[in-house]
This record gives C-alpha cells, sequence and structure tokens, in this order.
C-alpha cells in the first residue's frame, strides 16, 4: 500500500511556483531521502503532505485528505518541521505530559527510556537545553509515538556531526522496523547515504531524479579516469565530469563496471556527486 | 483503530488548557500578585479601623467602614483578569507563529478547533474562576484582621462577621465575573482573530481599525456613534446588569438586574460576534504558517 500518494500536485505563492504538478508515490517501508536545492519546493511537499499547507493536484497520505483532516492523520504521522520548533517555555516533564495526554499512540515509558540515555534533566525548560538536546528530546517524543509515517525536514540542521550520527543511528535503531516509513530531507547528503532506501531530487518544483538505492547502486558509476584514456572515456556519454587533483572524474549512468574498470578506478558515487551532476546538466539545460 | 478517536476529544482540550496555563504562567501569576497587594493594603486599613470608627457617627456610616474593604477587595482581582484576558488574547494565536512552535503543535493530533477552544476558554472561564477563588480567598483571610480592628476600638470582634454578609458577596461576584465574561467575549474575539491573522504589532492591528472607523465616522458625519458603541462594549456590562445604590456601590441582591442584562441586544449582538471571530479565528490558524 501506498503511504504518500500524490498526483499532479501543484502549489504557487502568487507568481513564485513552489511545486509544479508533481508525481510521487512512496510505499511502506521505505525510507526516503528528498534532496534538492534551497527554494527547491521540498519544504513546500512536506507541508501539503503533512497537512500545514493547501495544495491543488491530488494528494492521499494514508487514505486521507491531509489538509481536511489534519489532527485524524497526526495520529499515525509524526514530524520534525526543522529544528527547534519545540517551544521554549516548555519544561521536559510538561512535554512528556501533554504528549502523553493529547497523543493516543504515544508510549510514555519508552519516551522515558530514550531521556535516560542523554543528560536531560526532567525539570529543564527547553531553553535551557542546547541545541543538541533538544534534538534529542523531540526524537525521544517522536520515537515513541508507533506512527506510521515519520517527516523529518532538516531534522539535524545546526548539530554537530556526533549528534547528527548519533540521531540517524538511534532513528534506524530504534525506531525503524521496515513496517514504518520515513521521509527526509536534508542538506547533509552523504551522512544519510547508507540511511535511505529511496531517493529523490527535486528542483524548481519538479522531480528531478527518482530513484531506489539499489538501482543508484547498480546504474550510476565514478571513474577517476587514466590520464591516457579521458578521450575514451568521455565517448561513453558521461553524465558529469569535473577535475580533482589534475585528475578527471567522469560519472557515468548505465555503463558497464567491467567496461568501466579499464579505464581508471570505479566507484560508487556519493549522493551529492550526482546531485551536482544532475542539477548542474539542469541549470546548463536552462541557460 | 477509531476506538480512542471519541474519547480523546475532551481529553485533548483538557490538555490544550493545560498547557496554555503552563505557558502565560501571568493567567494566574498578575491576579495573585494584585490579590496579595490588596490583602496588605486592606490588612492595613482594617488595622486602622478604630480611627475610623471614631469619625462615624451613624450606624450605617459604622456598617459601611467595617464593610468596604471586604466588598472592595475583589474588584482589583477581578479587573485585573480582564486586562490579563485582553493581553491574552492578543498574544493567544500569534506568539505561536513567532517561535515557530505551531510546526510542535500541529504535528500532534489537535484540531485547530479544540486549540481555539481552548485558548478562548482561558479568559471566558479559567481567569473568572482564578478571580473567584482569589476573591473569596482574600475576603477569607481578611476577615480575621476585621475581628482584630473592631476588637482594638473596643467592640465586639464577632460583629464583622455579622456586619459582613459573606455568603451574600459570593453569587454577587460570580453574577459579575459571568456578566463580564459574556459581555466581554466578543473583544475576547476580536483580539484573538487579530492575532491569528496579525503579521507583526496584533495589539495596533487590533486596536487601529475601531479608532479609524471612528475617526472617519466623526470627519464625514461629525458624530460619535461608533465611539459610543465602542464605549458601551467597555461599559455597558456595569450599565446593564447592575443598579448602582448612591454611593456607586453593590451590597445586596436586588441590585443585580439579570433579566435586563439578557434581553439587552448588545449582548446577543456580541455574542454572535464573538462566534464568529473565533470561528474565523479557527480558519485562519488552519492557514498560517510560522512567521
Amino acid at each position: 500500500m501506498a503511504v504518500i500518494e500524490a498526483r499532479g500536485l501543484r502549489k504557487a505563492y502568487g507568481p513564485t511556483v513552489a511545486l509544479s504538478g508533481v508525481d510521487l508515490r512512496v510505499e511502506e517501508g521505505r525510507i526516503l531521502g528528498l534532496i534538492g536545492p534551497n527554494g527547491a519546493g521540498k519544504t513546500t511537499a512536506l507541508n501539503a503532505i503533512l497537512g500545514l499547507t493547501p495544495y491543488q493536484g491530488e494528494l492521499r497520505v494514508l487514505g486521507r485528505d491531509p489538509w481536511t483532516e489534519r489532527d485524524l492523520l497526526m495520529r499515525d504521522v509524526c514530524f520534525i518541521a526543522d529544528v527547534s520548533v519545540l517551544p521554549r517555555w516548555i519544561r521536559v516533564s510538561q512535554a512528556l505530559d501533554y504528549v502523553a495526554g493529547v497523543h493516543p499512540r504515544f508510549d510514555r515509558a519508552k519516551a522515558e527510556g530514550f531521556l535516560a540515555r542523554t543528560d536531560i534533566k526532567r525539570t529543564s525548560r527547553v531553553r535551557q537545553l542546547s541545541k543538541g538536546m533538544v534534538a534529542q528530546l523531540h526524537l525521544a517524543l517522536v520515537m515513541a509515538i508507533d506512527a506510521r509515517l515519520l517527516v523529518l525536514d532538516e531534522p539535524t540542521l545546526g548539530l554537530d556531526i556526533l549528534f547528527r550520527k548519533q540521531f540517524y543511528d538511534s532513528l534506524l535503531n530504534d525506531y525503524f522496523d521496515r513496517t514504518r516509513t520515513i521521509v527526509v530531507t536534508t542538506h547533509q547528503v552523504e551522512e544519510i547515504q547508507d540511511v535511505l532506501t529511496d531517493l529523490m531530487f527535486i528542483d524548481h518544483g519538479r522531480i528531478a531524479l527518482e530513484s531506489s538505492m539499489e538501482e543508484f547502486e547498480s546504474c550510476y558509476a565514478q571513474v577517476m579516469v587514466h590520464p591516457d584514456r579521458v578521450a575514451e572515456a568521455r565517448a561513453l556519454n558521461p553524465i558529469h565530469e569535473r577535475q580533482l587533483f589534475g585528475r578527471s572524474i567522469l560519472l557515468f549512468d548505465g555503463v558497464d563496471r567491467q567496461q568501466l574498470a579499464a579505464l581508471g578506478e570505479v566507484r560508487t558515487p556519493g549522493i551529492a556527486d550526482l546531485f551536482v551532476a544532475v542539477m548542474g546538466n539542469r541549470e546548463g539545460a536552462a541557460r | 483503530m477509531n476506538a480512542p478517536t471519541a474519547a480523546s476529544e475532551p481529553r485533548s482540550l483538557y490538555w490544550s488548557v493545560r498547557r496554555e496555563i503552563w505557558e502565560n504562567r501571568s493567567v494566574w501569576l498578575a491576579p495573585l500578585i494584585v490579590a496579595s497587594v490588596v490583602l496588605f493594603a486592606t490588612a492595613i486599613s482594617t488595622l486602622c479601623l478604630p480611627i475610623r470608627l471614631r469619625a462615624t457617627s451613624t450606624p450605617a456610616q459604622q456598617h459601611a467602614a467595617i464593610v468596604s474593604p471586604f466588598s472592595m477587595a475583589p474588584a482589583p482581582i477581578m479587573f485585573t483578569t480582564f486586562f490579563v484576558g485582553f493581553i491574552y488574547c492578543l498574544d493567544a494565536l500569534y506568539g505561536e507563529r513567532r517561535d515557530r512552535s505551531i510546526l510542535f503543535w500541529k504535528s500532534l493530533p489537535v484540531s485547530d478547533g479544540t486549540t481555539v477552544l481552548a485558548k478562548a476558554m482561558i479568559p471566558l472561564l479559567i481567569l473568572p474562576l482564578i478571580a473567584l477563588a482569589l476573591g473569596i480567598i482574600t475576603q477569607l483571610v481578611l476577615l480575621p484582621f476585621g475581628a482584630v480592628g473592631l476588637a482594638a476600638s473596643g467592640r465586639n470582634p464577632g460583629l464583622v462577621f455579622r456586619e459582613f454578609h459573606f455568603f451574600r458577596g459570593l453569587p454577587i461576584m460570580i453574577y459579575g465575573l459571568t456578566v463580564h465574561a459574556l459581555w466581554f467575549a466578543p473583544i475576547y474575539g476580536w483580539f484573538m482573530l487579530v492575532s491569528a491573522w496579525a503579521r507583526r504589532t496584533p495589539v495596533l492591528w487590533a486596536l487601529m481599525p475601531p479608532l479609524l472607523i471612528s475617526a472617519v465616522e466623526r470627519i464625514v458625519s461629525r458624530t460619535w456613534y461608533f465611539m459610543y458603541m465602542l464605549q458601551y462594549r467597555v461599559m455597558g456590562a456595569m450599565k446593564e446588569a447592575f443598579i448602582f445604590d448612591k454611593k456607586g456601590d453593590i451590597s445586596s441582591l436586588s441590585q443585580l438586574t439579570p433579566g435586563r442584562f439578557l434581553s439587552a441586544p448588545g449582548l446577543w449582538v456580541g455574542l454572535v460576534f464573538a462566534v464568529a471571530c473565533f470561528a474565523i479565528a479557527v480558519r485562519l490558524r488552519r492557514n498560517r504558517e510560522p512567521i
């Protein structure tokens, strides 16, 4: 069953088109990374999915219309919409009380368990916590909710690398169980490469690339080409070429790896490499 | 799967009201501070009772000297809660957008209707209850001071319990709080609507339009009808719900005029306006994003 299903999803703010006819289908049990430059429409897409903004076109999340049924949808959907949206005045104990009070699927003992691993005191107010601790608290609250879809919009922005690593580790180890679905956006793409099952690039309100990670790993190859074989490599239609330490690095889509191995060192590209290639080409095409 | 749906609506409302009180500590702190000050001032005044009693000649004046500190005490507490209510409403749906916490509240299964209802209950129910509780406590704490004052002036300390009818004052207090909550409902509603709509300075957006309308009316037709209407909204509950005695006091139940209050068109027009404002605030909150 599709957790998210969108057809012709459109959203414009006055003359600015944030989403121009996006078709999207996210199946249960996937971890989808939504990657795009600033202003590409990622947050707009997530806001539409979460019922925070009206839209045109068809959109179903867990079979519901998010705009008209947000409160019902939120029983099964959780989200962390960028960092530090927890109210600064609230105490940790009050946050636990409140979520336990209003959310029928919140497991307080579980949240307490997650918090016990941190240095967060129950009596602290959010304003007294460090940025990393606020993220930990929010994650503890969200992971204790037995939801079917979790949406994370830049959940680790501004956190140091240790916190970021820890954040995704606990998400995978303590939360994800193959029946849940996670949609995440971030600029720190390298860090989530191993976490994702699916990848989607979004640019200028459109989907620029859609791929599962298996496809990604089998289709794309990056070759650091021997200097004397560059011409030969270019003949194979690389989708991108860049120079590093005087060597040419070429990115190929759907070219046989054994054939490439003869030209130089072959490895699976990072999401960031592909992102630069795809977005760079689109920019070039636009000009 | 649908089982929790039915039971959780009142539960969400209850927790939403609690979280409003957690966030806005002024809701109970401001009236509490005023009550303490009133208590302090009145306690000193009752201890000076011997001096004031000496200046009286008739039994009626004596009665007034003994009772007035008690009957006056709840009024400042009540006015404080009205004031806190206005301030609260102006920030209720604005603050959560300014600090972006609206994104957290909206990530939980609480509808916009429940949220706005919980916020409306603060000025319409919670603040009057706080005023009532503090009013009662203040009066009860003051009684022994009155007795001491009487004893100091060589009278029977028990007189204070005979002169001051606590159980006559209580229904007047409840009545006064109820009529004001109903009468001010459109002001609370308008302020909350503005707080859901304004991108900045909700206080200006709340106050400028009525003043501008009034100014335009004055310039165009040289009349002040709109200004009178505003004045009636602020003062009207006093006028419609009570008959003040010559000294401007309310001391007996016969001075309450619930019939006249309930038949005042201003009450019902105001309530319809208030319901409309709260309904629009619900719609606005659904659309609103952090500022």
